[in-house]
């Protein structure tokens, strides 16, 4: 069993707008692309060419339709990873302390050296977010790109996760949910940012900003005229006027 | 807690090109580790992307190392299809090349057929046809969007595509209709991020509820084919309304010239003065006077009778045309599948948004006559449509339809509306007419593709007979401005109008999921004569990859990876100009190709060199361009003006125009691979009167001079083929066409039935069909990817939920016959309810041909994936004529995807996959059985 800090210094995070992510994936891969070849064992991929491919993602959307009380049936995308809850079940199970959470920022990772690949972090996420890797045998994770948000070798604005940076709809946001004032804690305030499956007791650091209430407007126009001929006399009026 | 390095390096070294993995042209920063591609992340200072990437872009990774990359230039050694090659160098391939070509360019340079597909070097692929002197190039357009492209230019002078955006930053509501993934695919998802960031509305119009219009504020799901008349039924309630305009239509517009009506010879034509020069009413005097007189309110309500005939401003035809109560809400909303009252709605809000939150810039801009105005008025409602609307029979006056429906809110080119990116906006007077002049050992007379004005433009011989093996610019598509790359393989196969020797194709997959009717397709390919020699006789096909298209060609000339090639997105052909910016960039190798690959391109040098192409030779008969990269640099199209903006003249100094910079690629390598020069505040609305847009337009080079026009909103061009069709004019169609022309050629856009309805007992096939790509792959080529291949690697038919129930589908029992008037496929279906409940749909391009990509022959997307190609065909179903009537656009020949209509059925069980294929070989062998990429770059493997 490995503990949880009583409390983090940060609640870093991610604020995933749901009523603007189209569904593109570019997350899910510039996820892989970033992660495959930094921290830990690459992500990879069983039979990549083959009948059955399978590989390591530490973020994926999946998309579900839904019909609400009026109007016309919805699809709506749900980019999904690692929410790092502050009660994080997949920490506590862990056998031999590989998985934790940072004191400092909040961040649950794995530390690769340590872990033997049990899975049971992987039984306990109510979420599934963790994927054991096929090839390396260890739990693969979103790391909150820990490797890029404090990397002195990447500009200052580019220190945010590579999905976040990547993301062509704006849809994520990066930012500590411990500081009220923050990007991510005023857009959870102003949308209604919500836990996921709250039910389960992680409390979850990620929000999701719901979609917003579709509309469609009503109302008509009203004619200048009934008859085509009156039309005209509209047209000549109106042109007087300019 | 372990000690954690938070700051790794995290690369050897960034170099900064353009992505290709689709049309988009982003700007890609890509780390190379210990000399290999370790990241790619979006290039935040590139005006296309601004630092975003979407998912195949950040996968660009596994396409640059697919397995199924060409190796060395191959010569087929088994029947056409099976795969099999042998690899060759590429001397033999250019003399095997020249074998073929040669003999043709001195006695009969139509026989060679020459097509290019997604690449956009079109303005060098077509100077290298033209020098070979061929009237038979075009890129893909015919079968990709030129409904759009031509309804725009001939309507504004500029289409929607990647030529114009809305207007991002203003805009308060943004129409989409029929927008899957497509061009922009990056600059939309941005755009509509930073609309909902702002509050600002949009309204999707798609059968499909999927991506964008999934996060719109409201969807309203069509019935595919009807666009055109939800269109005009928004039209109809705006006029009777009022709310148009006026000032907008007057001044930019042709709604004051005046129109001859009276039926005959000459109705629907301007009155001209003796100068040609259409004439309007001066509301003051009441009497006629050139349009471009200064100082004259145009006269919108009057009429004029001279010499006998009557003559009314057009404007005046357009609301008679369309307050008819036959595109009343009512009278078209089961057709639409849209309720009136939303119809009535939607016109409601545009008509509020662009007049009642009318936004002001004060910025004063001088018009083309000279008059000055103190600031510049916005209508902020924007539209944006693409291939949903456009890939239909009925698609070119759809297209046409809407950009009506945007003039007459007076919302393009102003403020919050939509709005042109250089070189457009450019009317269709200013571009060049259609060329097909043959002279054996000679160039052809002039550049191919063009915007005919008049029947006397087509290319037709003396006996009527097209000239072009494609049919472009005949009566059967007028004004195909793309050409015709779909009916190519048909038309050469049935030697109609004649027969051709090669067939040269670069980077399109026509024996797969680029060609219509794909199993025939693939027979046309192989099929024999007499004596025993393939029909087509010759095939040469350039592609970076084994693409199904590889198998069936004799000789392939292998292309690189985006990464290690040049490339010029040119101001001569597709650039990537902003609406407030000129733009052009470059590709570069960023690394080296480590097999015996070529960009096509340059192969083209050096295929132009060894047959003796004028341009492609100096005087001395030596080579003239080493390679693509030489000719970016040194070509010059008109003195001072190359294929790169930025950086010229000797000093490299210069922008626009001035003399080729021997350093100029080193420049752009320097500015992160793209040019980037900012248009005048001044000029960047209002752009084709504003005086200011037109001066910097000179300055650049975009023109030599000034050239304002006028949007046409009635159109003569149109109107001189509809004329012709009547009866009138020296340039006659054949009398089978004449019905369809005087239909399909109508000078204000209408609407009609798609006609492959028509032709079709839609009782029995009650379904429409629609594909789209998903967004991770599209325009790219996934399936190889070993990433993206994991996301999606077979597709559902999406099948409206009652119909899901009805035939009794169920999980794992849910595979159906799909049947359309032309075959029949097998596909495991899957209910959707946010989808129109008469149609169907599908990812496009997922299924692949065993064999083919590197992939194993029992991958998903050979054993499950499906395409719906093989239920389109080129032709409609026979009409009983004895004639082929095409599945396109009458008036641009766009092919007609769209127009399919489907039945369904649950299939019995044990039913075989239909259709299937054997494996074709691999040339290239296959992938890895498994890949950990990264590893060896990592700075301690052992972690």
């Amino acid at each position: 069993m490995t503990t949880l800090p009583d409390h983090t210094e940060k609640k870093l995070g991610l604020a995933i707008d749901l009523d603007t992510c189209v569904g593109c994936q570019a997350c899910v891969i510039s996820c892989k692309e970033w992660n495959t070849g930094h921290y830990g064992a690459p992500l990879s991929d069983t039979d990549p060419y083959g009948a059955d491919p399978s590989g390591t993602f530490l973020n994926r959307v999946h998309s579900y339709e839904s019909q609400p009380e009026t109007g016309p049936a919805q699809l709506t995308h749900f980019p999904k990873s690692c929410l790092h809850c502050e009660d994080a079940p997949c920490v506590t199970v862990c056998p031999t302390g590989a998985s934790y959470k940072r004191t400092e920022d909040g961040i649950v990772l794995v530390n690769e050296d340590d872990c033997m690949g049990c899975g049971l972090c992987a039984w306990a996420c109510p979420y599934g977010a963790r994927e054991l890797d096929a090839l390396a045998g260890v739990m693969k994770k979103c790391t909150l790109c820990v490797d890029r948000i404090y990397n002195d070798n990447i500009p200052e604005q580019d220190r945010i996760p590579s999905c976040v940076r990547t993301c062509p709809a704006n849809a994520r946001h990066f930012g500590d949910f411990a500081d009220p004032n923050s990007n991510v804690s005023r857009l959870k305030a102003e949308r209604g940012g919500i836990a996921l499956m709250p039910e389960q007791g992680t409390k979850p650091v990620n929000t999701y900003l719901p979609p917003r209430a579709k509309s469609a407007p009503t109302g008509a126009l009203t004619p200048v005229a009934e008859e085509p001929k009156g039309f005209l006399a509209w047209l000549d009026r109106a042109l007087e006027a300019l | 807690m372990p000690d954690l390095d938070t700051s790794p390096p995290v690369s050897d070294e960034i170099r900064k090109t353009t992505c290709y993995m689709c049309a988009c042209r982003c700007g890609i920063d890509v780390h190379l580790t210990k000399g290999q591609v370790s990241y790619i992340e979006g290039n935040r200072d590139h005006p296309v992307n601004r630092g975003v990437l979407c998912a195949k872009g950040s996968s660009g990774i596994m396409q640059h190392l697919s397995p199924a990359r060409l190796r060395a230039p191959l010569k087929r050694t088994g029947p056409r299809g099976s795969g099999e090659f042998e690899e060759i160098t590429w001397d033999e391939a250019y003399n095997l090349a020249t074998k073929w070509l040669a003999p043709l360019r001195e006695k009969a340079p139509e026989k060679l057929a020459f097509f290019t597909g997604r690449d956009q070097s079109q303005s060098f692929t077509s100077l290298w046809a033209q020098a070979f002197g061929t009237p038979n190039y075009a890129a893909h357009g015919g079968f990709c969007s030129v409904n759009m492209a031509a309804a725009g230019i001939y309507t504004m002078g500029g289409a929607f595509w990647e030529f114009g955006q809305p207007d991002w930053e203003r805009t308060k509501l943004l129409m989409i209709f029929g927008v899957a993934e497509d061009h922009d695919s990056n600059p939309i998802k941005m755009g509509l991020g930073q609309m909902k960031a702002r509050g600002a509305k949009v309204i999707g119009v798609n059968p499909v509820r999927s991506g964008y219009n999934a996060i719109a504020d409201q969807w309203i799901g069509i019935t595919p084919g009807t666009d055109g008349l939800f269109i005009l039924s928004l039209i109809h309630e705006l006029l009777k309304a009022g709310k148009i305009d006026l000032t907008y239509l007057a001044r930019y517009t042709n709604a004051a010239q005046l129109v001859n009506v009276n039926d005959g010879p000459d109705y629907g034509l301007f009155l001209r003065d003796a100068d040609g020069k259409a004439q309007i009413l001066d509301r003051a005097t009441g009497k006629p006077v050139p349009f471009d007189t200064p100082a004259v309110t145009p006269d919108l309500a009057g009429h004029m009778r001279r010499a006998g005939s009557t003559y009314k401003p057009a404007f005046q035809l357009l609301a008679e045309a369309y307050l008819d109560p036959k595109y009343a809400p009512e009278a078209v909303a089961e057709r639409c599948g849209i309720d009136a009252s939303t119809i009535r709605a939607t016109a409601a809000e545009l008509a509020r948004v662009a007049f009642d939150e009318e936004i002001t810039l004060d910025i004063p801009w001088t018009d083309w006559k000279g008059e000055r105005h103190e600031k510049m008025t916005g209508r902020p409602v924007a539209f944006h449509a693409m291939r949903g609307i456009s890939a239909h029979s009925n698609g070119f006056q759809t297209a046409r339809a809407l950009h009506i429906l945007q003039i007459l809110l007076g919302s393009v080119e102003v403020p919050g509306g939509f709005r042109f990116k250089p070189p457009y906006p450019k009317a269709p007077e200013k571009h060049p007419r259609p060329h097909a002049g043959v002279t054996p050992g000679a160039p052809l007379d002039g550049p191919h593709l063009g915007y005919p004005l008049a029947p006397e433009d087509l290319l037709l011989d003396a006996n009527g007979t097209p000239k072009r093996i494609d049919k472009a610019f005949s009566w059967e598509a007028p004004l195909s401005a793309h050409g015709l790359m779909h009916m190519v393989i048909s038309n050469a196969h049935a030697g109609d109008p004649y027969k051709i020797d090669t067939l040269f194709l670069y980077m399109a997959n026509m024996a797969w999921n680029s060609s219509m009717n794909t199993s025939r397709v693939i027979e046309m390919l192989t099929d024999r004569d007499d004596s025993g020699d393939y029909v087509i006789p010759h095939i040469i096909y350039s592609d970076a990859y084994s693409s199904e298209m590889v198998a069936y060609a004799d000789l392939i000339l292998p292309d690189t990876t985006y990464l290690e090639r040049h490339d010029c997105i040119s101001l001569l052909d597709r650039p990537i100009c902003e609406a407030d910016a000129a733009a052009d960039s470059i590709r570069w190798p960023v690394v080296e190709p480590d097999r015996d690959v070529k960009g096509f391109q340059s192969a083209l040098c050096d295929l132009g060199a060894r047959l003796g192409l004028p341009g492609f030779v100096n005087e001395d008969g030596s080579q003239k361009y080493a390679d693509y990269a030489d000719y970016m640099v040194n070509h010059e199209r008109r003195p001072g003006i190359g294929p790169l903006a930025g950086w010229r003249g000797e000093d490299g100094e210069s922008e626009g125009r001035g003399a080729p910079n021997p350093t100029q690629i080193e420049k752009y390598i320097e500015n992160g691979g793209f040019w980037h020069s900012e248009i005048p505040e001044e000029a960047r609305f209002m752009k084709p009167w504003n005086a200011a847009y037109q001066d910097w337009a000179v300055k650049i080079g975009l023109f030599d001079a000034p050239a304002p026009y006028l949007f046409n909103i009635w159109s003569e061009p149109l109107r001189r083929f509809q004329r012709a069709a009547e009866g009138f004019g020296r340039t006659q169609p054949p009398d089978h066409l004449r019905a369809r022309l005087k239909m399909a050629m109508s000078p204000l856009p209408h609407w009609y039935e798609p006609f492959e309805e028509t032709a079709t007992d839609t009782a029995e096939y009650p379904l429409h069909a629609l594909t789209q790509r998903p967004m991770h792959m599209y325009h790219s080529w996934g399936s190889q990817n070993a990433w993206l291949r994991q996301i999606t690697n077979t597709n559902r038919l999406y099948i409206p939920a009652a119909e899901y129930a009805k035939y009794g589908f169920a999980e794992g029992d849910d595979l159906a016959l799909v049947t359309s008037p032309h075959g029949q496929i097998t596909a495991r279906v899957a209910p959707m309810a946010a989808l129109n409940p008469h149609t169907v749909w599908t990812w496009n391009a997922i299924g692949k041909k065993p064999g083919a990509w590197a992939l194993a022959p029992d991958a998903p997307e050979a054993k499950k994936g499906f395409l719906l190609n093989h239920l389109i065909n080129e032709l409609l179903p026979p009409k009983g004529d004895g004639r082929r009537w095409a599945n396109s656009d009458p008036v641009t020949g766009q092919a007609a995807w769209f127009d399919l209509r489907v039945k369904i059925e649950k299939a019995p069980k044990g039913t075989a996959q239909t259709p299937s294929w054997p494996a074709q070989a691999s040339p290239v062998g296959r992938g890895p059985e498994t890949l950990a990429y990264g590893q060896s770059f990592k700075s301690d493997p052992s972690t």
